[in-house]
């Protein structure tokens, strides 16, 4: 069903279920975020996408990405309130991700150089070098890649990511989607001596050889593409390329 | 088959009921069997009782009834005599013998049992002459002391489920305008009107509805929804089958906290008995009303209490909260329109069936109707559960319900709601309770918490205390919760320990601005209350931490010495109890501390018989 709205004055369409971030980002409006991906269910976790969306006379500042696309409502994606808030979350995220580029840019973007939070911190938060607990490589591999290899452990300041309890997850197949899709880069994939490394979860494959002795992909990970999907057992007895 | 087959039957069983209870005319014995009495010994009074009875051959003449929560829980255990009500508070097993044989033999009234007011004091023989209970409204909590809440026929006998069978002869569209005239309002914490949301939740297109009811109840300090459901649970279970009834469904939870073994005890007896009785079941009082109720326990994390992620835990995920766009009365429980209230709302709504919506709107105040049960503690002569009418003001629930501050210390503030409430001063104790009222001073009525607070808190410490509870309660989404409080806390604390400048409050207000407008469920959007309150109300307060880097009530450590006055005798207690060892000082000579070694731990100035240790 079509749904019809504005986004900053203008009047849009979009098919009932998209969100509106995606349906402005169709429409050229630029607002930030960190823990959206199209291909994954909304999380509404870092909160950099607030925008004000107007319904039924009633403004209100919200997140964009976990918000449903609906007849009628006023989406404001910039204002002086907006700006503000975008802000002080990056501020946030800055302290928690002081070295990671992407976050460094946009932060930058909304004038925030350095963050007055950043301090010597105890406790599990230090561990987490970096990740910004956006969720995305939890959704990614479990809405994904489908082995539910990963989890939010803990609450508050505490919460962390990672296998059950937070040893190195049994059932990650190396498939390295959650590194390529981390938004702060936090999470660290190598192949090297015939081995695949997720440096983050600590997970270590080896390697499957096609014919002519060239790596290509753990052993584990093709097992369970071919379980997965039914393939014939030597589908993986050549590279792809060479395939 | 049922043993209540309809409406006309209901009556003629509580005639009957009545009527036998008449002839038996016995005397009703309520010993408070709450888990607040239960942990003084209550079950042993009981049984002392019992045994007592039998031993004097009275049983034909006396009831031992074990009751729920009478709300006067530093008194326990409570032994209430009726029809007159006298009380006997603090009774020991060891005093039960003397009490049947004098006072439910002979009629005399034991001195010592009675209650003793702090402030005046007197003696008090029975409940209405006591100010705790003279100043309350009880339309919830009065049946406390009346009802067995393992039978069915004590609720039955006091009008119980007549309610249900009003609502049942009046039909949904008749019932729902009666709860929205009534304006009873959401006593969980939200405050919003039940009647508004039981109509969007009926008017959802949907084959299948759910009902629940909130006992998480996770706030510190709080019990009234506990003490409802261990002390009159059918009220509840008659509250949900009228929302069933109103709103179209066929399916109900309660979702109780975990930590509260014996309300899940008291509510499944009841709900056992609800089905025996034909109140639950299908064809309920033979009209087509089909209605089940499962009890769910809670998942244990404060945050469960959400609606969104008390509704995850029911369906075996992670109590998380997720976004609310479409609201949980549209699609809520496996994505179907649930209708979820509080304990406390539930209990209200057989009343207002009973009574009708005119008499409900009578009590209390116009924007918010009826009564509200507060858990009253902290620095108060009497600590408890209080059921007041809505529209009292502070001054009178705490210090005409509440008798005053102890010690003769001065009252300094009061929280109000919850962890997220707020503290207001003593220039706002004619503010009247209700909701509105609250909400516009910054603070709210929440779950109905009441903390009271003397001359002798540090407010700076009280909302870094709120802050450590919330930061650690957090589910840790959104960063604005999980790194806003986190650090809205080392804020706090920074100024507590005498390292904030105003810079530091400036940013506090900052942050606190983003966190309200940037979080996704009421845990975040709430949190920044008890230091925005403060901040407002007692802002000379900060600026001593900060500017002259002193704690004015001699609460935060970093900031404070403690001193040996000429008052001191040289009794040398204080000495001797020192952890550190370090007070030095002859017999019968002034004695002094090493401010150097002193670790601030208050032992001295605690132990000092001649108020002779300082705190500057
Ligand atoms: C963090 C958090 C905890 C909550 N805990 C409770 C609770 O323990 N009991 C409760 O009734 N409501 C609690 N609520 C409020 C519920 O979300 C909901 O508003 C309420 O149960 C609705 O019932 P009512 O309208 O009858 O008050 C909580 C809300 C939040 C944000
Ligand atoms: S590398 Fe492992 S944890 Fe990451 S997405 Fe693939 S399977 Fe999941
Ligand atoms: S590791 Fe990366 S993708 Fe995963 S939660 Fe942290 S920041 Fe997000
Ligand atoms: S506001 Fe706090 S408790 Fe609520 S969802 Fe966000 S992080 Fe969790
Ligand atoms: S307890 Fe009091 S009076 Fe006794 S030595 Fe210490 S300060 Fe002096
Ligand atoms: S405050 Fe504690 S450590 Fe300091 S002098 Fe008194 S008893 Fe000793
Ligand atoms: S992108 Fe919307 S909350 Fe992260
Ligand atoms: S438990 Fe007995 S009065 Fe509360």
């Amino acid at each position: 069903m079509t749904v019809k709205f504005t986004i900053n004055g203008v009047k849009v369409e979009a098919e009932s279920g998209d969100s509106v971030i995606d349906t402005a980002r169709r429409y050229g409006f630029d607002i930030p975020s960190l823990c959206h991906h199209q291909a994954v269910t909304p999380y509404g976790a870092c909160r950099v996408c607030l925008v004000e969306i107007t319904k039924g006379g009633r403004k209100k500042i919200t997140t964009c990405c976990n918000y449903e696309v609906l007849d009628g409502i006023d989406v404001v994606t910039d204002s002086e309130a907006i700006h503000k808030h975008r802000a002080m979350v990056l501020e946030l995220i800055l302290a928690e991700a002081p070295d990671a580029e992407p976050v460094k840019k946009l932060a930058a973007k909304y004038g925030v150089n350095v963050s007055r939070f950043e301090r010597p911190k105890a406790g599990a938060a230090q561990e987490r070098h970096d990740c910004i607990m956006c969720g995305l490589c939890v959704r990614v591999c479990t809405e994904i890649v489908e082995v539910n290899a990963l989890a939010f452990n803990g609450r508050g300041y505490n919460r962390g990511v990672g296998g059950p309890y937070l040893e190195a997850p049994q059932s990650c197949i190396a498939c390295g989607a959650c590194a390529w899709v981390c938004p702060t880069d936090c999470i660290g994939f190598v192949e090297e001596d015939g081995m695949r490394k997720v440096l983050k979860w600590d997970r270590e494959l080896p390697m499957e050889k096609d014919e002519d002795g060239r790596p290509f992909a753990p052993k584990f990970q093709l097992h369970y593409f071919k379980e997965k999907f039914g393939l014939p057992a030597d589908i993986y007895k050549k590279a792809p390329g060479t395939r | 088959m049922a043993l209540i087959a309809n409406s006309a039957k209901l009556r003629s069983y509580r005639e009957e009921l009545v009527d036998k209870k008449a002839k038996e005319g016995k005397k009703v014995v309520a010993i408070c069997a709450g888990t607040g009495c239960n942990a003084y010994g209550s079950p042993k009074v009981v049984a002392a009782f019992r045994e007592e009875i039998e031993k004097q051959g009275l049983s034909d003449k006396i009831e031992i009834k074990p009751t729920g929560c009478h709300g006067f829980c530093e008194r326990g255990t409570l032994v209430l005599m009726h029809p007159e009500k006298q009380l006997y508070q603090r009774v020991k097993p060891e005093a039960v013998a003397e009490i049947v044989d004098r006072t439910l033999k002979g009629g005399e009234v034991l001195e010592e049992h009675l209650y003793d007011n702090p402030v005046t004091g007197e003696k008090h023989r029975t409940e209405h002459e006591i100010p705790f209970y003279k100043h309350q409204e009880r339309l919830i909590l009065g049946k406390n002391g009346e009802i067995d809440p393992t039978s069915i026929d004590d609720y039955i006998a006091m009008g119980g489920y007549d309610g249900l069978a009003k609502a049942l002869e009046k039909g949904p569209e008749a019932v729902l305008e009666e709860v929205k005239k009534a304006n009873v309002r959401g006593r969980g914490g939200g405050g919003f009107p039940a009647g508004r949301k039981w109509e969007t939740c009926k008017n959802a297109p949907s084959d299948k509805r759910y009902i629940i009811c909130n006992a998480d109840e996770g706030d510190p300090g709080a019990f009234m929804d506990r003490s409802i459901l261990e002390g009159n649970p059918h009220a509840v279970i008659e509250g949900m089958i009228i929302a069933a009834f109103t709103i179209g469904s066929d399916e109900g939870y309660v979702y109780v906290r975990h930590e509260y073994p014996l309300a899940i005890e008291r509510l499944t007896i009841a709900l056992a008995q609800a089905r025996e009785w034909g109140f639950l079941g299908k064809g309920i009082l033979g009209t087509g009303l089909d209605f089940n109720i499962k009890i769910n326990r809670g998942g244990g994390a404060f945050v469960c209490g959400e609606s969104t992620a008390l509704m995850m835990s029911i369906e075996g995920k992670v109590g998380e909260p997720r976004a609310k766009h479409i609201h949980t009365v549209i699609s809520g429980l496996y994505n179907k329109p649930t209708n979820l209230n509080n304990v406390e709302t539930y209990a209200n709504i057989p009343l207002i069936l009973d009574k009708g919506a005119d008499w409900y709107i009578g009590k209390g105040t116009k924007g918010s109707p009826g009564t509200k049960i507060f858990s009253l503690v902290g620095k108060v002569n009497n600590t408890g559960l209080v059921e007041a009418e809505m529209g009292m003001t502070l001054r009178q629930i705490i210090f005409d319900i509440g008798g005053g501050i102890p010690d003769g210390n001065e009252f300094k503030a009061v929280q109000t709601g919850g962890p997220s409430g707020g503290c207001l001063p003593a220039s706002k104790l004619d503010l009247k309770v209700d909701f509105d009222s609250l909400w516009e001073e910054g603070s709210m009525m929440g779950s109905g918490g009441m903390i009271v607070m003397d001359d002798k808190t540090c407010m700076v410490d009280v909302a870094k205390y709120f802050l450590g509870f919330l930061k650690f309660e957090s589910c840790g989404k959104c960063t604005t919760c999980r790194e806003g409080l986190r650090r809205l806390h080392e804020l706090v604390t920074d100024i507590s320990e005498g390292k904030g400048t105003e810079e530091t409050i400036s940013l506090i207000e900052e942050l606190c601005d983003t966190v309200e407008a940037g979080s996704l469920c009421a845990l975040g959007t709430t949190a920044m209350n008890p230091v925005l309150s403060t901040l407002k109300f007692f802002r000379d307060e900060y600026m001593a931490h900060v500017k002259d880097h002193r704690c004015p009530a001699g609460v935060c450590k970093e900031l404070i010495t403690y001193e040996i006055t000429d008052n001191c005798n040289g009794c040398m207690v204080c000495a001797k109890r020192c952890p550190e060892d370090c007070i030095a000082g002859e017999k019968k000579q002034l004695h002094v501390i090493d401010i150097e070694k002193c670790i601030k731990c208050g032992i001295c100035k605690d132990v000092c018989k001649f108020d002779a240790v300082r705190v500057y």
